[in-house]
């Protein structure tokens, strides 16, 4: 086992600023003769904005200027975009109405911004935002999906409050194996709203600076690139050289912190607007819960056909998506893209379809969180297999087994769009069975019953797709983005090595893994490689961090830089030693010519780069190469996640008792980081199959806008996690390496809600609280007793 | 405007503050300790967590001015000349932490915990923390830090 290259277990470098206190986010940065900024929210779902009287917080005490809609309209201000052009089935682009950073003459969510009070203290502006008297006509609300077609309309640009309409697949392929089918499963799902609630929350400072014409943004992002290009390309029309977003330590995003809110737009704006004060704004929690991208929101009617031996011959599927009262940045294609073309999941399925409708509704727009897409595909595929096992009356480990796509079928094509390169997923079946000790589940079981417990076991065979991934793959399907990653690796001339990367490490331990695969690619020790992200000043256009794309996709790039850092290196190795480019070989830090015994090492080939007294000719001074790589395909970790779970029918408190992950990440770096990625990926699907739900009532209010209302898994909710790895390299990347910061949460939901049906012997949806299950077990006492 | 006197890592501090100021915005704002985070506005999340006059105390739920003549220790004054505490050396051993905004908390609150109770089972680790909410770890390997702190402690 190394002690620090690939594969070891090598302790995070970062902890040392979080575990002393010295950690830097957003909020701790307070730039000289800084204001704040108090947002005045939509208190009401839908309402026409009469009118915005701002004369009292004007004259409040501290306060610089209150801005509305009207003001950013004045300066040309954009709309905040959606980078994902989905077309619908009849050929049509989505409905893409405008997303203003403040409203135009009506609000439609609670937490919608109506204006913004910038005061010299915080306080001051909170009180001053008191004192904004809006006037407001309410209009109904559109709060159920359900019926989001039949309310009122929310937009001119959507009849129907409708987005889209899509699919994807051979319909008439389904439907026809559906006239053979021998039985037919069929499933009504939902895939509840979740708010991810990184612990930090969202927050921005936005300094314009007079001298130089030029800002800095300070920002919570996952993205720093990305902010900046959607801030200057679409909403503030800045030119991009003249503008840097630092996201410095970022406290968790869970994909809530990819997007382009409206304030740090506001922030950055108001800045200039304000002769380069900086204006800074941090979300209190009850803000994030209003309006951070949410999650999740489907409605879901799904059949899967079979023979009568249980072979899948087709699965349909009829999803309707919630996407918010507007198009946050990449909303549309969640539940289509990043969805539909998961539902063949681990099985040779020959026939998929599926339709999407998308609606817009009055409540906080919902974009990509943890998984985005591919935890609800894995929730409809592995719970309609799981309830076929039981309609079947066949053991749920042997149906999926009988119907995994085998090994000798890879690259495998599957009905929906996408290629996987590799797997293997019988024996990752096989060792997840292993581990939980399937052959005595039953004796467990009836242990259980005998203290007057209901037992349950629960599967989840999960894929999904990583690495996001071609660019013109994602073109073609309508990015508006392309999906690379940048690299640069830098060498000192003393001999250390700074790496910048375009991925951005909120919580994954980049600094760590990455300096793993840059000792070990470059034989340099792992102290003396230092990684730099999140500052669009320092680092080369990257695309930054989120469907699990950091090590497939950054990682890759930093391996494609580092080659070209060889390769040069070589040319001066060459030189030196007075032998041929083509006899040197690289290997450890050490350039050898090769069948002798004369080296240089990697530090003095940079020296000399750097003082180049004796140099070849022709070759550039210098040792510092940049990389971009653009993925060749997507990456398919996958795997087996298996729940065992207790029900107690007096309380309906739900147990889980042991948790099995068995994942295939393809090569994995640091052992320690990707088994935390798991932990917490469980724990949020966890969380979403047990605790948490956003609700809105009838009128459009967000009932669950705290911790008080919206219940965070805490410590006590879990047993101990048992983590194992299988592993089939990715075929297509140069490490062979395929992401794990998703897989978790992918997983889990449907692990757990298939072990409480199980159970319960009864269909609940999410998220599992104690009423419902109360309910269910004392149903099945009941009708046991009778 | 009032004045607060307290002793904050050691150090005597005493400042005028708005009476509405919170420990926490005392401590952040007024003296630059930003390792106390803020989390949430309903003492849930348990990222304020400081030690006042030795006991865990959610900083984000008390006035600046309640701790007048405290002794208030924050994430910052754990290490003690330079060497880690054995909770912040364990939770970097164990991967307690992810992207580290809940860690300071966390820390303090597991320290308080081992003041009361020296060896803790898992059930008892996990009970007490109840108080402080992690997104990233799944609780797992700060549950796992906390065994191993509390058994260096010991021994």
């Amino acid at each position: 086992m190394p002690d620090s290259g690939i594969g070891a277990a090598v302790k995070r470098r970062e902890d040392f600023r979080f575990i002393t206190g010295r950690g830097r986010y957003v909020d701790d940065i307070n730039r000289p003769g800084q204001l704040y900024a108090s947002f005045v929210r939509a208190p009401i779902a839908h309402a026409n904005v009469r009118g915005i009287d701002t004369a009292e917080a004007e004259k409040a005490p501290g306060v610089v200027a209150v801005f509305t809609g009207e003001d950013l309209e004045a300066d040309g201000v954009g709309s905040l975009p959606c980078g994902w052009v989905v077309t619908d089935k009849h050929g049509e682009p989505h409905k893409a109405p405008p997303h203003w950073p403040l409203v135009r003459g009506k609000v439609r969510y609670v937490g919608d911004h109506v204006a913004v009070v910038i005061a010299e203290t915080l306080a001051q502006a909170r009180d001053a935002a008191e004192l904004v008297e809006v006037d407001y006509e309410d209009l109904d609300p559109v709060v159920d999906l359900a019926q989001a077609g039949e309310g009122a309309q929310l937009h001119d640009e959507a009849p129907g409050n409708l987005c889209y309409d899509w699919e994807l697949g051979d319909k008439a392929a389904v439907d026809a194996a559906f006239e053979q089918a021998a039985h037919v499963t069929k499933l009504d799902l939902v895939n509840n709203r979740l708010i991810p609630n990184a612990m930090e929350p969202r927050a921005a400072i936005g300094e314009y600076d007079v001298g130089s014409d030029s800002y800095t943004i300070y920002s919570t992002s996952q993205n720093p690139h990305l902010l900046r290009l959607i801030l200057c390309a679409f909403v503030l029309n800045l030119p991009e050289h003249k503008v840097r977003v630092v996201a410095p330590d970022v406290g968790g995003g869970f994909g809530s912190k990819i997007y382009a809110y409206a304030e740090e737009t506001v922030c950055t704006w108001a800045s200039k607007k304000l002769n380069g004060k900086p204006v800074k704004w941090t979300a209190e929690r009850s803000e994030s819960f209003l309006s951070d991208a949410h999650g999740r929101d489907h409605v879901t009617h799904a059949e899967l056909a079979m023979d009568a031996e249980g072979k899948f011959l087709a699965l349909k599927v009829d999803t309707k998506a919630n996407l918010g009262a507007y198009l946050s940045s990449f909303a549309t294609a969640v539940p289509t893209y990043l969805y539909a073309t998961l539902l063949a999941g681990q099985y040779a399925t020959p026939a998929v379809h599926c339709n999407v409708r998308g609606y817009f509704t009055s409540t906080a727009p919902v974009d990509a969180y943890r998984g985005a897409g591919r935890p609800e595909a894995t929730y409809v595929i592995e719970r309609i297999v799981e309830v076929a096992a039981r309609d079947m009356k066949m053991d749920p480990a042997e149906l999926r087994r009988k119907n995994f796509i085998q090994p000798d079928q890879f690259p495998y094509q599957t009905p929906v769009a996408l290629v996987y390169d590799i797997g293997d997923y019988e024996p990752t079946l096989d060792k997840a069975l292993e581990m939980i000790g399937y052959r005595d589940f039953a004796q467990r079981r009836a242990e259980s019953e005998a203290r007057g417990k209901l037992r349950g076991i629960g599967f989840s065979a999960y894929i999904e797709a990583c690495g996001i991934a071609p660019s013109a793959v994602v073109g073609s399907l309508g990015a508006g983005v392309g999906l690379w990653e940048s690299a640069q690796v830098r060498f000192n001339p003393t001999g250390s090595v700074s790496v910048f990367t375009g991925a951005h490490s909120h919580g994954q331990g980049h600094e760590t893994t990455f300096a793993q695969l840059v000792s070990e690619k470059l034989g340099v020790p792992y102290e003396q490689i230092d990684i730099v992200h999140g500052d669009t000043g320092q680092i080369p256009m990257g695309m930054g961090t989120y469907g699990s794309r950091s090590l497939a996709v950054g990682g890759s790039a930093i391996v494609k830089a580092c080659d070209k850092i060889v390769e040069k290196g070589k040319k001066i190795a060459a030189h030196l030693m007075e032998a041929s480019v083509d006899d040197i070989e690289f290997d450890g830090g050490q350039f050898k010519v090769a069948g002798t015994d004369k080296a240089k090492g990697i530090g003095e080939i940079a020296f000399t780069a750097y003082v180049p007294h004796n140099y070849p000719e022709g070759v550039e001074p210098g040792l510092d190469e940049t990389a971009f790589y653009d993925p060749l395909n997507f990456t398919y970790p996958a795997g087996v996640h298996i729940a065992e779970v207790e029900v107690d029918p007096d309380t309906g408190e739900t147990k889980i008792v042991d948790w099995v992950a068995v994942d295939d990440f393809g090569k994995v770096l640091n052992p320690m980081i990707v088994e935390g990625q798991v932990h917490g990926g469980i724990a949020q699907g966890v969380g979403q199959a047990l605790l948490e739900s956003a609700v809105y009532d009838d009128s459009g209010q967000l009932v669950t806008g705290s911790y008080m209302d919206y219940t965070m898994p805490r410590a006590d909710d879990f047993c101990e996690f048992r983590v194992g790895m299988t592993v089939s390299e990715c075929t297509h990347n140069p490490l062979g390496v395929k992401g794990c910061g998703e897989a978790g949460a992918i997983a889990a939901p449907a692990a757990l809600m298939n072990a409480i049906t199980d159970a319960l012997g009864a269909e609940i949806d999410m998220p599992a609280t104690r009423e419902k299950v109360w309910r269910h077990a004392q149903a099945k006492l009941k009708a046991a007793a009778e | 405007m009032l004045t607060v006197t307290m002793t904050v890592n050691g150090q005597k501090v005493a400042k005028d503050v708005d009476p509405r100021t919170l420990l926490v915005q005392f401590l952040r704002e007024q003296l630059n300790l930003t390792g106390t985070h803020v989390g949430c506005d309903t003492s849930q999340c348990g990222a304020c967590v400081v030690l006042v006059d030795g006991k865990s105390m959610k900083a984000c739920t008390m006035l600046a001015a309640q701790a007048d003549g405290c002794e208030v220790t924050t994430i910052e004054g754990l290490a003690k000349n330079g060497e880690l505490h054995p909770m912040q050396a364990a939770f970097k051993e164990h991967h307690g932490l992810q992207c580290g905004f809940c860690t300071p908390g966390m820390i303090i609150s597991a320290v308080d915990l081992l003041q009361q109770n020296p060896d803790p089972s898992e059930h008892e680790i996990r009970e007490w923390l109840e108080g402080n909410i992690c997104r990233c770890t799944g609780y797992h390997n700060i549950v796992k830090a906390i065994q191993h702190a509390a058994q260096d402690m010991r021994s």
